[in-house]
């Protein structure tokens, strides 16, 4: 059976991942600069080599709660479609092979904003593992999500 | 449909590439009939198309060629002289050309249109052989001081040149043409060329210092220049900004080392990135001559069109922009010759008839001045009668009658300027819509340029456009507010207001809960920068720095507002990047950019900010009324006023002022008799007014804590400070000399405030003073 890669990280207790053919780079945390006026997602902006990359914090994307103040997140640069976005999670975990045997939809009871943005889970052994569907996430137009 | 291949692609580009060019040697030719040279040319490209278009298997395209090919190969060779008739010809053959290789691009195939009449024309104008005899007896003569007079090196550069490159790639189609020619008209060259083998290692040797680079300036545009996708040349400019600012940090850690042989190589990186961000820069650059090139077929089109007679001149065709900006300027210019040639020149009947040559003039100028690149389109013709204008709006409805009554010329002549206006007493197919001057505007203003008319009714119209070089850097004011930079474009700012603790409480006022300011009499509306991105100050020393209120008044859509800020920084050139589309809506924002310390900083979008404050109402009568009030107030003028030795008041017009600054007299050092101070990383020059006009020295500081006042004016890169006894004021007022001075360096004096005040005249201090002083400065 196929099988794919996922580069995996940490937000608010739960595992997720993100197929890793569109992950740019990982990396720690950087100054950013904030948008004022911008939706409370769009944390800032940082210098990626010299390319100005929004920064969106995937915990209030995903209508989780906002991460202590003294907790630093890592940016998962992701690309989608042209662009480069950077995605704040709370902290970096392996990358990941999993088989399409342990695949399944995400369960009707997910949130339903939550529900959107996730591809579907993989029953590992220990834990299960949500795989982010990045172009839907860093995509703020058609879904305005009502913060809990 | 099938996209053509990468072959069918480059035969294409080069093919467009050779036919601009066409364009511009055929009307060269037509002055010129005997050109060898140029026909030479011509011949040359048409073949090289007719070559791989049988290749391609484009057998219409072929055919047409071929029997242009046959045409021309006789004019070549002095069979048959150049008539109008041929030019025509040839030139619809250009265009018929054109057509198919653009549907080749589109479509993948030559088109159905048919050219049977154009073969025809060809055919019968080649079988017409006239007065061949004739025009070859003629011909070598006449023709010598000709092509001496367009390209004076060229035939003595030709052979050593053609030379080398010939004989080691015989082989090569385009090769051969080349030998050709020089076999038809210049003999001796050709002579030389075949002796040449024997003793080719000796002469390649000799030319490689002068030949060669004679050769990437009169031939060898394939063999000296490559393509090379924009794309990919963003994508180092890009890199190379941040190699600058990697290198930025390096020389930082430099200061803290001691290790010589590191400050070394740090300095040696230091040099290497500058020279490289300047190479790279220039790559984009392009010379305006590059979209000028087409000008002179479309004036002879028109012209002929039109029936007149119009001779077009150009001059700084080699003025450099970036590759964008000639990009968007191409259509306006258009639009301004097409204007001159149609409204601007008279018929020939006219002219002779009003005492002018009958042959009308347009020229076109391209200069660099000031950081900006200044383009001006005049023609000579019956240039623009106000009372028509008039006429004309009023019957359009753009103005009233009360409105008209009192207009000046000058705004009158704006109304050009105006949507939906035209001085056409008829729509051609060539102008006259009603859509032009007020497209041209727009589109020179949304790059950040200006455009200005002045007109003498009878004598002829100027038209002179003002564009910054580069869209990618722009000069930009940096504030603080609520704790972060951002960037203010300078295109939009005024002025800068700074009101102490005092002055801020009498000075801000409110309307009904709006803010404004009198700004020398007028009432300026007021936006707070914190207020409206609804940041708060967490920076805790910014807000004791508050005590002072920091405006910045900026324009936008011909309104003013001020903008407060909680501190300004300074004036850096930024290089704007695009944000994310995560922030696509917020119109505030016009993008960001990165400072030199490797954070981001926001640029400010001035339209948007006025928007989002409502400073600009979509009342259209109301934009008018502005409009004319920045019309008229351009007359005016607004003036630096300074004090001079004991007693002297001068004023100069605020827009040779490029800042003013205060230095501590401690700060003054000496090179030689000069006075310098370092400024900006530059070394500025300081020049005493008081000592240079002669006039009695007063109370400029002599002690080391006392600070002096300098205004600066820069120019061309360079600095220059005058050293003035105090700053009085900043006004406006009609720049009248109302009598002359007999001082130098003093244009005249006129009465400012109530009180007589004289004009300085900087170009002559700074000639003066540059020319007396040059040596010693050594810049």
């Amino acid at each position: 059976m196929a099988s794919q890669q996922y580069c995996t990280f940490y937000l608010d207790g739960l595992f997720f991942g993100v197929e890793v053919m569109k992950v740019q780079e990982v990396i720690r945390y950087q100054e950013m600069t904030r948008v004022p006026l911008a939706s409370d997602v769009v944390r800032g902006l940082i210098n990626l080599r010299g390319q100005i990359v929004s920064a969106l914090d995937l915990r209030r994307r995903l209508n989780l709660n906002d991460r202590p103040k003294d907790q630093l997140p890592m940016n998962v640069v992701v690309r989608a479609g042209e662009s480069v976005v950077s995605l704040l999670v709370d902290e970096i975990g392996d990358v990941l092979e999993a088989s399409e045997d342990d695949f399944e939809q995400p369960p009707e009871t997910l949130a339903k904003g939550a529900r959107e943005m996730v591809h579907g889970v993989y029953k590992l052994p220990r834990q299960l593992l949500l795989i982010l569907d990045t172009e839907r996430a860093v995509n703020l137009e058609n879904t305005p999500i009502e913060r809990r | 449909m099938e996209s053509p291949d990468d072959l069918v692609k480059e035969f294409l580009v080069e093919s467009y590439e050779n036919l601009d060019r066409l364009d511009q040697e055929f009307v060269k030719l037509e002055k010129n009939p005997t050109d060898r040279e140029t026909l030479s040319s011509i011949f040359r490209t048409i073949h090289t198309v007719k070559g791989t278009s049988g290749f391609f298997g484009f057998d219409k395209l072929g055919s047409v060629t071929h029997n242009g090919e046959n045409l021309l190969s006789r004019l070549r060779d002095g069979e048959i002289a150049l008539v109008p008739e041929i030019t025509s010809a040839l030139l619809s053959l250009v265009d018929a050309i054109r057509k198919m290789l653009c549907n080749i691009e589109n479509t993948g195939n030559e088109g159905n249109d048919d050219y049977s009449k154009l073969v025809e024309t060809l055919s019968r104008l080649n079988s017409s052989s006239s007065n061949a005899n004739q025009i070859k007896a003629g011909s070598s003569n006449p023709a010598k001081p000709d092509t001496a007079n367009a390209d004076v090196h060229q035939p003595i550069a030709m052979a050593p040149i053609s030379a080398p490159s010939t004989i080691p790639n015989q082989n090569s189609t385009t090769s051969e043409p080349k030998s050709a020619t020089h076999d038809v008209d210049q003999p001796l060259p050709a002579n030389s060329a075949v002796q040449l083998p024997p003793t080719i290692p000796a002469l390649h040797a000799d030319e490689k210092s002068g030949g060669l680079q004679e050769q990437s300036k009169s031939s060898g545009i394939s063999e000296s220049n490559i393509r090379v996708d924009v794309a990919l040349l963003d994508k180092l400019m890009n890199l190379v900004g941040e190699l600058v600012l990697a290198r930025n940090q390096i020389l930082q850690f430099t200061a803290t080392q001691e290790d010589g042989s590191f400050v070394t190589a740090s300095q040696q990186l230091n040099l290497i990135t500058t020279e490289l961000q300047e190479g790279v820069m220039k790559t984009r650059m392009q010379p305006i001559g590059n979209i000028w090139n087409k000008f002179p077929r479309v004036v002879r089109d028109l012209a002929s069109t039109c029936g007149k007679q119009v001779r077009l001149e150009m001059e700084g065709a080699e003025t450099e922009l970036d590759k964008t900006i000639i990009e968007a300027i191409k259509d306006p210019l258009t639009h301004v010759v097409r204007n001159c040639v149609d409204h601007g020149i008279e018929t020939s009947a006219v002219r002779v008839a009003r005492g002018k040559p009958a042959e009308g003039r347009v020229f076109m100028r391209a200069f660099h001045e000031g950081g900006q690149v200044n383009i001006e389109i005049s023609d000579d013709g019956s240039g623009i009668d106000s009372e028509k204008i008039k006429q004309k709006a009023l019957q359009r409805g753009l103005i009233t009658t009360e409105q008209a009554s009192r207009m000046t010329e000058r705004e009158l002549i704006g109304i050009i300027f105006m949507p939906g206006f035209s001085t056409a007493e008829q729509i051609t197919s060539v102008s006259g819509r009603g859509v032009g001057m007020d497209v041209v505007k727009t589109n020179i203003e949304r790059i950040g340029g200006t455009v200005d008319i002045q007109t003498k009714a009878g004598i002829g119209s100027t038209l002179k456009i003002k564009i910054p070089l580069t869209l990618a850097i722009i000069p930009a004011l940096i504030v603080t507010s609520g704790g972060d930079r951002f960037a203010i474009p300078q295109v939009s700012l005024l002025e800068l207001v700074r009101l102490e603790k005092n002055e801020a409480r009498e000075g801000l006022e409110n309307i009904h809960g709006a803010p404004v300011y009198r700004l020398r009499g007028k009432l300026l509306p007021l936006v707070d920068l914190n207020r409206e991105l609804n940041i708060k100050n967490e920076d805790e020393s910014a807000q004791a720095d508050s005590e002072c209120t920091n405006i910045v008044v900026l324009r936008a859509d011909e309104r003013q507002f001020g903008l407060i800020v909680d501190k300004i920084n300074d004036t850096e050139e930024i290089v704007v990047k695009p944000l994310g589309k995560q922030l696509k809506g917020i119109s505030v924002f016009a993008g960001a950019t990165i400072m030199g310390d490797g954070k981001v900083a926001l640029i400010l979008d001035v339209m948007g900010i006025a928007q989002r404050a409502n400073v600009i109402s979509g009342v259209k009568d109301r934009a008018l009324n502005e409009q004319q009030v920045q019309i008229a107030s351009e007359n005016r003028e607004t003036l630096l006023l300074f004090g001079v030795g004991r007693e002297g008041r001068m004023a100069i017009p605020l827009s040779m002022v490029s800042r003013l600054e205060e230095f501590p007299f401690s700060k003054i050092e000496k090179t030689g008799d000069m006075e310098v101070v370092q400024y900006r990383g530059q070394i500025m020059p300081l020049a005493r007014l008081s000592k240079l006009l002669q006039m009695e020295d007063s109370a400029i500081a002599q002690d080391t804590s006392d600070l002096l006042k300098v205004v600066v004016y820069s120019s061309q890169g360079r600095c220059l400070g005058l050293i003035v006894d105090k700053i009085i004021d900043i006004v406006e007022e009609n720049l009248t000399v109302k009598c002359q001075s007999t001082r130098k360096g003093v244009r005249g004096s006129a009465v400012v405030q109530g009180r007589v005040t004289e004009f300085l005249d900087v170009e002559n201090i700074i000639s003066n003073f540059t020319a007396s002083e040059a040596t010693a400065v050594g810049v």
